[in-house]
This record gives C-alpha cells, structure tokens and sequence, in this order.
C-alpha cells in the first residue's frame, strides 16, 4: 500500500516536471539568444503564401530574435493584439489598422508592402467575366448569372477587401446574396479548396494562390485592376496599453521590416520568379 | 490528387527523418502523453470518490461528466484561451500559445472519459466484491486501490480512448497553441495548415503518420495488458 502511494507521488512529481519542461524552448532553431522572441499576430495570406518562412529565418540571423507567428484573419489578428497576446501586428486591412492605432491600441501603424488580389473562377467561365479588366462589372456578371462565389466570411483583410469590391460595383451584398453566394467562415486556403471542389469564383490575394497547390480547374479570370490593390501595415501593441508587450524587441521587428534589409528580403521573394509581395515602406500614404 | 502520393509523402517524411518533422511528431506526443498522465493522476481519484460515495446530487454529477465526455475540443480550447489571455485572468503567467497551454487543454478534454470510465469500473467492481473486501477488512477508501488494481485493465482502456481523443484533435490546441511554426506546431495543426495551402497529399501523409503511431502506441499498450494478463495469471 506504501509503495504505491509512493508511485502515486512520484507520479505527481514528473507531471509537474514534464509541465515545467514543456515550457522549455524547442531546440528546433539554431539555439542563439534562446528564450528572446516576439509574438506577431498576422494574417493566413503571409503564412499560407510561405513569405514567413522566408523572411523570418533573415531576421532571427541579424537580430537574434525569433519572431513566433500565430496567423489568423486580419479582425482576429487584430482582436489578438488588443488583447495584449501579440506584441506585434501585421496585416491589410488598413482602415482598421487606423482605427487600432485611433483607439490606443497600437503605437503607429506603418506601410511594409503590397500585393494585389485576382478573380479566381474555374476554366469553364461560367459568368463569362475572363478578359475583363474591371472587377466591378465582372461581380456584376457573376451576381446576375447568380454563378457560386465563395466568400471568406471571416472578417479577415480580404474578406474586408471583398466587401469593399461589392460596393464599388454598387450591389449591396447582404440583401443581394442568395444560395449562390456562400460564406466559408475561414481561410484564404480553404476558401480556394472550396471553390476548387464548388466550380465557384473567389477572391484571393495573388500570393497565397501562387502558392496553392490544389488548384484544379481553377485559375485566374480577372486581375490589374487598380481597386484590387492590397496594402500590408505594421504595428507595434501599445506597451502603455499591455505593459508586458516587447517594446524593445517588437521594434526591432517593426524597424527590420520597414528598413533596407527587410524590404529586400520581401521583394526577393519569389516562387517560380515571380515576385509576390512590392515593399513600399517608403511611400507617403501607403 | 492520388492516394499513392500521399503514402509516398508519408513515407518520405518517415524515412527523410527531417528535424522540423521530427520536431512536430515529438511535440504532438509530448503534449498529449503529459495530457493523458495528468488526467489520469486527477481523474482516477475523483473516479474512485464518485464510485463510492453517496451524496445528493450524485447522480446528476454523473450525468454531468459523462455528457463532458463529448466536450467539445473547441470549446475547451477557448475557456483555457479566455483564461490565459492576457487580458484574462490568468494572463500573467504568460502561458498562451505555449505548449503547456496546449497541455492544460487537451487535460481538460481528456479527464471527463477518465473520470466516468473510472466511476463506472469500480462502481461495477465495488458491487460485486463489496461483500468480500468488507470482510478483509477494506471498506471505503482503503478498498480503492485493490479495486484499481482489479479493474487495470478497463482503466488502461479508457486511458487510450483518452489518448485517442487528444491526439486526434485539432480544436483546442489550434486556439491555445497558435500552430507557431517551430513552437507549437503539432501533427494535427500541420495537417490542418498543409490543407490549406492546398497541399494534400503532404497532409494526408502526415495523416497516415498520426495514425500509424496511434496504432503502434495501442499495440504496445495491448501487448502489455496480455503480457500482465499472464504473469497475473
């Protein structure tokens, strides 16, 4: 009976030393300046389009910081920050981003770089928009055909940016929207993987559809249009607002970004030589 | 997409013996082995109370934790978000998107089916050799752990439905964990992640891991039992 008390006490003791030691650093990255991080709340297109894994690697070798990325859509994304889980944003949806720093949520929000979104449908075309410049007359085209459209529905950047492009095509798409219209609730990818299995057009950032493998009978219908422009900003949270926020270090984040050796790191990406992100850090009202 | 990639992929990713993969495969298993222990550590005794004890209300504390067996795993996972964000109650342990709030989650997602698989074992036994245990002098708790030990292998079981549960779940450790790349990326998040970059056949590869180490962790575990089952007589 002693004994196995014993064993119920020992038992006790590693759970809370398997506890404590799950707090323990990974040793998966090259171990300099262990324990210093940031935590960046960002988007699922700079995830999903690989930009991370490129960019964060050139970081951590110049400043010794790793930057850990939990990626949402840009309202969650945002939402997470003002929570005080993140000690930097990074996103594109730039009126919230104002209204963020407005609120005194983050420090000062600053242009990193752009995209642009593309018209998604499958090859068959069957709102018949391909050739077309203008994404407002090709919505027009696919509401009145009533053709499947997926739509994020998730409050993210791009799903703001949809929005957005409805309005420009004067249809008000909540009493417009009917069975043809589907809102998914989730991310860029599983929005392509659901107008790929849907024949459905969608909206996506050129990025993450450059890097999406799934694509079927997908492909580009619309794309150049001025109004599918797609700018990313970062902000510092607020450490007046979230004491424990990494001033230091989130600014060291923001600064590298923002400055030479960052934007040459975005624009050296590429995937089949295609540059997917244009830094613009340095243009005025960005 | 084709059913043979995805096994190619899965066997390249065992074979390949890549650091980031390994790291992930070693993470998944530690955070839900530290999951299944714990529950179990909190769950067997509140189990063997529940057995045999009586008080008002005692069955509708059963009805309770047998329906918290199908708590939902995202639901789980936003009460430990809510109590570990910084702006919540516990925000100063700085404990979100690690891999001890992945732990605590999968804890909470796990000790339900180990507390009512344990209640209903030992209630069965204790009916049964109540009598007996009496008159050797074990009643109340000092009968636990003879009782534990009869019912081991009813136990075991539900510690592997427990198993079953965390491992397969993507819920909860995706809101706590944050499938940070490197940190708190585990089997289940990856493969939700490749899904949505459009790369199948990796994550149905990583499927195909995920399941084939649920089946050796389950044949272990039964070899076990059978050889206990021998020495025991």
């Amino acid at each position: 009976m002693l004994s196995r008390r014993a064993l119920f006490s020992v038992g006790f003791g590693l759970a809370f030393t398997g506890l404590a030691a799950a707090q323990q650093p990974q040793p998966a990255a090259p171990a300099q300046a262990a324990g210093r991080f940031i935590t960046v709340s960002s988007t699922t297109s700079t995830t999903d389009s690989g930009l991370f894994n490129h960019l964060l690697p050139a970081f951590q070798r110049s400043t010794g910081i790793e930057a850990r990325v939990v990626s949402q859509g840009t309202g969650q994304a945002l939402d997470t920050g003002r929570r005080g889980d993140a000690d930097v944003v990074f996103v594109h949806a730039k009126a919230q981003e104002e209204r963020f720093v407005a609120d005194g949520f983050g420090v000062e929000r600053r242009p990193v770089m752009y995209n642009d979104f593309v018209l998604i449908g499958p090859r068959q075309d069957p709102a018949g928009v391909r050739g077309t410049r203008d994404i407002a007359a090709a919505l027009q085209r696919i509401r009145e055909r009533q053709s499947p459209f997926v739509s994020r529905g998730d409050r993210s950047g791009t799903h703001a940016a949809e929005l957005a492009l409805w309005q420009a095509a004067d249809i008000r798409i909540d009493e417009a929207k009917g069975p043809w219209y589907r809102e998914i609730g989730q991310g860029m990818g599983a929005a392509l993987n659901t107008a790929g299995a849907m024949g459905a057009y969608v909206l996506s950032d050129r990025a993450t559809w450059l890097n999406f493998r799934n694509r079927g009978d997908l492909e580009i219908v619309v794309e150049g249009d001025r109004r599918l422009f797609n700018q990313y900003g970062v902000i510092l949270v607020n450490p007046a607002r979230h004491a424990h926020v990494k001033r230091e270090d989130g600014q060291r984040f923001v600064d590298w970004l923002t400055g030479p050796e960052g934007q040459r790191a975005i624009a050296d990406y590429k995937i089949n030589g295609e540059q997917l992100f244009f830094p613009n850090a340095g243009q005025p009202g960005a | 997409m084709d059913v043979a990639s995805a096994f190619a992929s899965a066997l390249g990713l065992i074979a390949g013996l890549d650091p980031q993969f390994l790291q992930i495969v070693g993470l998944s298993l530690r955070v839900t082995l530290m999951a299944v222990l714990l529950a179990a550590l909190i769950g067997v005794p509140l189990g063997a109370w529940l057995a045999l004890s009586r008080f008002p209300g005692r069955p509708a504390v059963i009805v309770l934790v047998n329906a918290l067996m199908g708590l939902p795993p995202v639901v789980a996972g936003l009460v430990v978000f809510l109590l570990l964000s910084r702006s919540g109650p516990l925000g100063g342990l700085g404990w979100l998107f690690t891999p001890t709030a992945m732990t605590i989650a999968q804890t909470l997602l796990v000790l339900p089916i180990v507390i009512a698989l344990t209640r209903s074992t030992l209630e069965e036994l204790w009916t049964e050799y109540r009598e007996h245990l009496t008159s050797l002098g074990l009643s109340g708790a000092r009968a636990v752990p003879t009782l534990i030990w009869d019912g081991r292998f009813a136990l075991a079981t539900g510690l592997l439905a427990g198993f079953g549960r965390a491992s397969a779940e993507v819920g909860a450790v995706l809101i706590v964990g944050g499938n940070i790349a490197g940190h708190t990326r585990t089997m289940t998040t990856a493969i939700a992640l490749e899904t949505s970059k459009g790369d199948l056949p990796l994550a149905l590869g990583l499927g195909i891991v995920l399941i084939a180490l649920t089946l050796v962790i389950n044949a272990a575990a039964f070899g076990a039992s059978r050889i206990g089952a021998r020495f025991a007589g």
